[in-house]
């Protein structure tokens, strides 16, 4: 009779894998191992996910790590060192600081400016798009033509308006990278609400008369997470390259902050005769992007099978 | 051209008139947020005229004259006919009508976009078309990391670095700007396309330098539409490449060079030119930083030399022509993707 129950310990992988999960838990740690075998037979991915893992620990540890202040420089002694100069790895600039002690000092700010964009921006495009998609009609025809009309527009310029008239500042760039940023996000929702919404399970929540606002967001929302993250992480490089564009004009992160963008701004003065002082943070935003870009490319194959045919 | 293609009319008007809709909600939209930038956001646009030490009088009579007593919804509505006309206020930076400035300055924006564009189409096509012929190849991984790292470089940063090495250490270009200021006052632009405007006039000496100062920013921007175009080729092309009638094209016997190049890029031609389109209208935008590195006298440049004067009607004016082209630009390559491929006209 117990040819069924075998009662040989299970391995923890056939634990995961497990058809028939005995819990909530097991079934979602299973999926979530699957997840990563797809994703970690993906190198260049595993490598996205090592250099952001890298940015986060070089942010939690900026004070430890850096050899010298991001803002006050040796002003009588090292101002404009080369790279590799005794005791400066990347050089200094021209109020003698270490740039590598900035950089790692900027880590948090970028990381900063890409967490708070994808925390405003995520979460709006998120509520609108699945409002949109469950309500239907005339509510999804008038959030949807206002999430058009963003999509429309060039988004660095109405960045660039917006930061004119909200004044410089790490700050407003975040407001302003936000306020053009959410829209893609709201297309995504409302398409994966589009196709749950008339699925048998909320039916069912329906049938026990769960009102809207719990269907929406307990039951609707969770399903759209994983196309979101995907393509949130996609837009972090472009967040970054955005924030570094401002920076770079003088209307992002002002001075002395240690923020990429305007580092190679300071330093173009001196491009043809000192090029490490702009050089150098240019190498950090392209590295942390390709992080980005790489991670979000890998989750994508890992997280949406449909739409990796790429 | 069968009958059976032509649609019923009364089908056409819906048609047009959804797509008037579209275009006058996004026009109407675009002014809307200008005009939040502009009046709403600076909390006295009275006092960034006047300054703080202005008589009461003064600010009320200045107030009135800008309209600015009336109901929001009637400045708005003030605000979209003068937009409508072209009216965008006066630089208080060159005290000229912004209209004029952007007029001056908008074909050498142009002139490098559409050079960047060219470039990007002519080498990221067959580029796109190469990774998907040899998916999974060396040749593959190359493109994919070339265009990877157009996605993710600075472009001002790529900018300044070009012209340290191609300038400054190679001196195979000419220095930022767009003519050497010999030609300056010897050279008399028609359209403002200085390269046309220079074959136009066989004056070779112009046409070479010309060519020297434009062809360094104009490679930067193409090589990030490249990025896009050939990524986006490489995934048309993989789609077409599995459809069948590349089988059958195959099994006549057909050559892998007329299969790839003749049917499969032909059926992705169409998605193309929307990109190619696509890409166009980013480079519009994306001249505001390159412009600023390569001091090209654009409108670029001139939206952030007004930002740094806090010139809003130039600012304004400015984000409100490059989001018209590139509004324009998009619904055009809607459009044009709807009338080109056959297989959305019928349903």
């Amino acid at each position: 009779m117990s040819t069924v129950t075998e009662t040989r310990p299970m391995t923890r992988r056939e634990w995961l894998l497990s058809d028939r999960p005995q819990s909530r838990t097991q079934a979602r740690l299973g999926r979530a191992y699957m997840t990563w075998q797809r994703f970690s037979a993906n190198k260049l991915a595993v490598l996205g996910l090592l250099i952001l893992l890298a940015l986060v620990f070089v942010a939690a540890f900026a004070n430890v790590l850096a050899p010298h202040s991001p803002y006050i420089g040796d002003l009588a002694n090292a101002r404009l060192l080369p790279p590799g100069t005794e005791g400066y790895l990347l050089g200094t600039d021209d109020l003698g600081r270490d740039i590598l002690s900035r950089l790692i000092h900027g880590s948090r700010l970028t990381l900063a400016v890409v967490l708070l964009v994808a925390i405003i921006a995520a979460p709006v495009g998120l509520i609108v798009g699945a409002i949109a998609g469950y309500a239907g009609g005339w509510v999804d025809a008038v959030l949807m033509r206002i999430t058009d009309i963003f999509l429309a527009f060039p988004k660095l310029v109405l960045a660039l308006a917006f930061v004119a008239a909200l004044g410089p500042g790490i700050e407003n760039a975040v407001i302003a990278i936000a306020i053009t940023s959410w829209p893609p996000y709201a297309r995504i929702a409302r398409a994966e609400t589009l196709t749950v919404r008339n699925s048998d399970y909320i039916a069912a929540v329906q049938l026990m008369g769960a009102s809207p606002t719990r269907i929406v967001f307990r039951h609707v929302m969770p399903m759209c997470m994983s196309s979101l993250i995907v393509r949130v992480t996609l837009d972090m490089a472009g967040i970054i390259l955005t924030a570094a564009g401002l920076g770079f004009l003088g209307l992002g992160a002002q001075p002395p902050l240690p923020e990429w963008g305007a580092m190679i701004a300071s330093g173009r003065r001196f491009i043809l005769d000192q090029w490490w002082v702009a050089t150098m943070p240019g190498i950090a935003i392209l590295i942390v992007s390709l992080g980005f870009n790489l991670l979000g490319d890998g989750l994508r194959d890992a997280l949406d099978p449909r739409e990796s045919g790429q | 051209m069968g009958g059976r293609r032509r649609a019923r009319p009364a089908k056409i008007m819906g048609a047009v008139l959804r797509f008037l809709v579209i275009v006058v909600t996004t026009y109407l939209g675009l002014l809307a947020v200008t005009f939040f930038i502009g009046r709403v956001i600076p909390i006295d646009p009275v006092l960034a005229v006047l300054g703080d030490r202005a008589p009461t009088h003064v600010v009320e009579r200045t107030r009135e004259a800008m309209g600015l007593n009336l109901p929001l919804y009637q400045q708005f509505f003030i605000y979209v006919r003068q937009a409508l006309t072209g009216d965008f206020g006066i630089s208080v930076l060159t005290t000229n009508p912004v209209m004029t400035d952007i007029r001056r300055v908008f074909p050498a924006t142009m002139e490098l976009a559409t050079l960047g564009t060219l470039i990007g189409a002519i080498f990221g096509v067959p580029l796109g078309v190469l990774a998907a012929v040899k998916r999974g190849s060396i040749a593959d991984q190359i493109v994919r990391v070339i265009g990877l790292v157009g996605y993710s470089v600075p472009i001002f940063w790529l900018a300044l670095l070009s012209l340290l090495v191609f300038y400054a250490r190679l001196k195979w270009v000419a220095y930022p700007g767009r003519i050497d200021i010999v030609f300056e006052y010897t050279f008399t632009p028609i359209t403002g396309f200085y390269l046309f405007d220079a074959l136009w006039q066989r004056q070779w000496d112009v046409l070479w330098d010309v060519f020297r100062h434009i062809i360094l920013p104009a490679s930067l921007l193409g090589y990030f539409s490249l990025a896009y175009i050939s990524r986006m080729t490489r995934s048309f092309m993989l789609n077409e490449l599995q459809q069948e009638y590349i089988v059958a094209a195959r099994a006549k016997g057909l050559s892998e060079t007329r299969i790839i190049w003749g049917h499969a890029l032909r059926n992705a031609a169409v998605p193309l030119v929307t990109v190619i389109a696509l890409s166009y209208a980013g480079l519009l935008e994306g001249s505001v930083l390159t412009e600023t590195v390569f001091a090209w006298p654009g409108l670029g440049l001139y939206i952030t030399n007004s930002l740094q004067n806090a010139d809003m009607n130039a600012v304004l004016g400015g984000t409100i022509v490059i989001g018209s082209v590139f509004i324009g630009i998009n619904l055009l390559s809607d459009l044009l993707y709807r009338t080109l491929d056959p297989r959305t006209r019928q349903r």
